[in-house]
């Protein structure tokens, strides 16, 4: 590609661009295109192999020329992954395996007929959808953050000039000054969408107001939260969007170079981000004097190594410098004094990508969207029991409800639904009164819980509140970076409280003097990982009252989790006596009794048990059973 | 324990490689994780010796990230996803049901040097949950009668090579 130094030589790009990647998904020229999703998630279910076959039935057929094929980031559908998609007809096929793909060549592209078996059926109507827009888990989603994603060529910077890439950043530093731009920000309404939910024109406004000879821009995309992949997600498949709300950022306060903080788990956002980064200082739109102007700009990345509490701004900061990643006090703030001592703006991979459709679209396109405190969109990752699991970015407001049975379709084996988590280990969880809530960052803590990053997991009525306490409470043991002694030893007492719990040792009196500890680390902790270490418990407490109860008075688990709490146990007038599950046990601790079986009388079938002195839980027996004999309880 | 002449000069390659990075550490230990699985005391000797950074302090990044590690891990290393996602659909079914088919916890390796159980957090194929992964290799929705098939799987292929 040509260099583009001139705002001249943008808009010719962009114009060309735009006309190339629309003829492409319009089909002009009586051409054809499909692309495959290159997420994570689709990665793992063979879509390289996929889009390789792809290729190699093109070639076998001579269609290389009239038929493209690549890759895009996450559909977001993750769930009815791998995805492949026709254009210009839009269809979407669902579940496509590397033997569809002959199915897909013959059929649909050289006979112009769709594969109906490979549509998306509506669980509810049962009818074959075949275009993205008209299935009920878009139905009601708004991309902003995903502008782009699943349709573009995240690896090529043309696909994104083509899809208005670099127009919000075009306006910002060549038509306003950084304080206009600033204001701009501040006006859309726009808060964090890492977990503290701060104004970003504010924090800006921060930075621009220090004077100093070095600033930065650090994009947060560490991605802490077990359960969440967003940022990834964005990372993967359009990379240039937050490179562009970076520097958008930058020009805004005055920092002339920016870094990437990305966790090394995700390799695949890496490599894209780099080759993104490397592309766009090929043509110069990274590096001196932007698009003619004053402005230059620099952007790195830096690996994560697995350590949560990276996530935390400061202690980011701390990493990056080469350190422990310990939070600092504050203040002073990172704004003030940042990476290397200089002012320094944190910024969510979120937040950054919601930037240039701010810029771009003006910001009362984006405060026209969400609710009175929290404006624009925001990306969840909706997982757990849920059956649509996946990435849905919808208007601030949205209710719960929406989210899990509109979007999400609803919970699978018509379980009930008992919990959705949000805001991961430093969140809360709501319940079936709170679904009709809309929900912002506002309504979220009035609920006792909060926004976080966007995590969003659904739990049925299978699922033990106390246990998922324990659980989370087992993270934060893990990740408390040790530095203060309410959070290092406080969090591992609450672990043994709620260990003791879970196995029937609790009392009424661990109840209390948990709430009571809680409140100790809440107050006595330097960080947000620390003073919200507790909430999980608190509020699976204030919810679910009965279920601590049931765990300490009764010594019941009653959703049958506590393994030290329930039993396997064979139904004797359901068990044929197959000998299946006697088989089947790890630690042989099933054998037959001395009474025939009654369902069937046959010679020789007798009904089984279980000697419970021996039985490790391991709940073999219960999922090989071909006739429901065992239960637990 | 000596280490080999070309390890001592890969490391010093690698600490030339960031010289110029503002506080190259981090850097310079992820590219060594990676390269050679992991980063013993003499290792943090001669990044100590070619960089100037206390032993100390490195010591100190080493032992607080959980990506680094001191010992050698198991040619296999599964990685069984922890994340909420996953747990709430059983993922420590899984992990008990390693611990107990290789005679190892997490975090442990076999005697043999073949495997390694981690519990990992979230590795971002929350839709396949639960997920594992074998040397990066995802395996999506494992349920625990999977788990021998899998072992057995390597273990072929370890006797057949
Ligand atoms: C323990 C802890 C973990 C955090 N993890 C993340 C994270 O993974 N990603 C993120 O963007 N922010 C995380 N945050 C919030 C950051 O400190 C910071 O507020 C945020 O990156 C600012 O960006 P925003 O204003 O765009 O949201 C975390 C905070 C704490 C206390
Ligand atoms: S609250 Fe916990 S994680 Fe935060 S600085 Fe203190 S010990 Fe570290
Ligand atoms: S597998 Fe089921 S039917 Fe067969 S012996 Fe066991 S309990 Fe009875
Ligand atoms: S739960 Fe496991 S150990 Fe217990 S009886 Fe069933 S198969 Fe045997
Ligand atoms: S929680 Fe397991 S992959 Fe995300």
């Amino acid at each position: 590609m040509e260099q583009i130094k001139t705002v001249q030589s943008l808009d010719t790009h962009i114009a060309e661009c735009t006309k190339v990647l629309h003829a492409k998904l319009k089909g002009e020229g009586g051409k054809r295109a499909i692309v495959v999703c290159g997420g994570t998630g689709c990665i793992a279910n063979n879509s390289v192999d996929i889009q390789a076959e792809i290729e190699k039935e093109l070639k076998a057929h001579g269609l290389e020329d009239k038929v493209t094929v690549n890759h895009v980031g996450c559909f977001g559908f993750c769930s009815q992954g791998p995805f492949v998609k026709i254009f210009p007809e839009d269809t979407l096929y669902r579940a496509v395996k590397v033997s569809d793909v002959k199915q897909i060549i013959e059929k649909d592209i050289i006979g112009g007929e769709i594969c109906e078996n490979l549509l998306y059926v509506d669980p509810q109507t049962h009818e074959k959808v075949a275009k993205q827009d008209d299935i009920n888990f878009y139905k009601k989603q708004v991309r902003i953050a995903l502008h782009g994603c699943s349709l573009i060529n995240p690896d090529l910077l043309e696909e994104a000039l083509g899809y208005d890439g670099f127009k919000g950043l075009k306006r910002a530093i060549t038509q306003m000054t950084p304080q206009e731009v600033i204001d701009e920000v501040l006006a859309s309404g726009i808060r964090g969408r890492g977990g503290g939910g701060f104004p970003t024109g504010r924090k800006w406004q921060f930075a621009a107001n220090v004077q100093a000879d070095q600033k930065y821009v650090v994009c947060n995309g560490d991605e802490g939260d077990p359960g969440a992949f967003m940022d990834r997600s964005i990372l993967e498949g359009n990379p240039f969007e937050v490179i562009e709300g970076m520097m958008i950022a930058g020009y805004a306060f005055g920092a002339s170079e920016g870094y990437f903080y990305v966790r090394a788990e995700y390799p695949v956002a890496v490599s894209r981000l780099q080759r993104a980064i490397e592309d766009m200082e090929k043509v110069g739109l990274l590096g001196d004097h932007i698009l003619g102007t004053d402005f230059s700009f620099r952007a790195h990345i830096r690996l994560g190594a697995g350590a949560f509490v990276c996530g935390e701004e400061t202690a980011l900061l701390n990493s990056i410098e080469g350190q422990r990643g310990m939070p600092r006090p504050r203040p002073p703030f990172p704004a003030i004094k940042g990476l290397w001592g200089k002012p320094t703006c944190v910024n969510n991979v979120e937040t950054l990508s919601q930037i240039p459709f701010i810029l771009r679209e003006g910001a009362s396109a984006f405060n026209c969207i969400g609710t009175e405190g929290s404006k624009g969109t925001k990306v969840f990752a909706l997982g757990g029991k849920v059956n649509n699991v996946g990435l849905v970015e919808v208007p601030m407001g949205t209710t719960l409800r929406t989210l899990v049975y509109d979007i999400g379709g609803g919970i699978p084996g018509n379980k009930a639904f008992k919990a959705i988590q949000t805001g991961g280990p430093s969140g809360g969880c709501l319940t079936e009164k709170d679904l009709d809530t809309p929900i912002d960052y506002d309504t979220l803590v009035a609920r006792g819980s909060m926004m976080g990053s966007g995590g969003a997991i659904v739990m049925d009525e299978d699922n033990c509140m106390v246990d998922i306490a324990h659980f989370y409470m087992d993270f934060i043991v893990d990740e408390s970076c040790g530095k203060c002694s309410p959070c290092r030893i406080g969090t591992k007492r609450l672990f043994e409280m709620l260990t003791a719990i879970t196995e029937g040792k609790g009392t009424e009196k661990t109840l209390e003097d948990m709430k009571e500890l809680a409140t100790v680390i809440k107050n006595g902790s330097l960080c947000a990982l620390g003073q919200t270490a507790a909430n999980p418990i608190l509020s699976t407490m204030t919810n679910f009252p009965e279920e601590y109860e049931a765990h300490v008075k009764e010594k019941k688990c009653p959703a049958h989790v506590c393994k030290n709490l329930m039993q396997y146990q064979i139904l004797p007038e359901k068990c044929m006596g197959c000998t299946l599950c006697a088989r089947n046990c790890p630690v042989s601790c099933i054998a037959p009794t001395a009474d025939p079986v009654t369902v069937k009388p046959l010679p020789n079938k007798f009904v089984h048990a279980i000697d419970q002195s021996k039985c490790i839980k391991c709940g073999s027996c219960m999922a090989g059973c071909h006739f429901g004999a065992i239960i637990k309880k | 324990m000596a280490i080999k002449p070309e390890v001592v000069k890969g490391v010093n390659d690698i600490c030339d490689k960031y010289a110029n990075e503002p506080s190259p550490l981090m850097m310079i230990l992820s590219a060594i994780q990676k390269e050679y699985g992991y980063i013993p005391l003499e290792v943090q000797q001669i990044i100590s010796d070619r960089t100037g950074i206390p032993v100390a302090e490195i010591y100190g990044v080493v032992t607080f990230y959980s990506f680094f590690s001191l010992k050698p891990k198991g040619k296999y290393v599964i990685g069984i996803c922890l994340g909420t996602a996953c747990f709430v659909k059983n993922s420590q079914q899984v992990i008990d049901k390693f611990s107990t088919l290789l005679g190892i916890k997490a975090g442990e390796t076999t005697k043999d040097g073949l495997f390694t159980i981690e519990a990992i957090r979230c590795i971002g194929a929350c839709a396949l949950a639960p997920a594992m992964s074998i040397n990066g290799k995802v395996y999506p929705k494992v349920t625990p009668d999977q788990v021998g098939k899998i072992i057995d799987e390597y273990k072929k292929m370890e006797a057949e090579a």
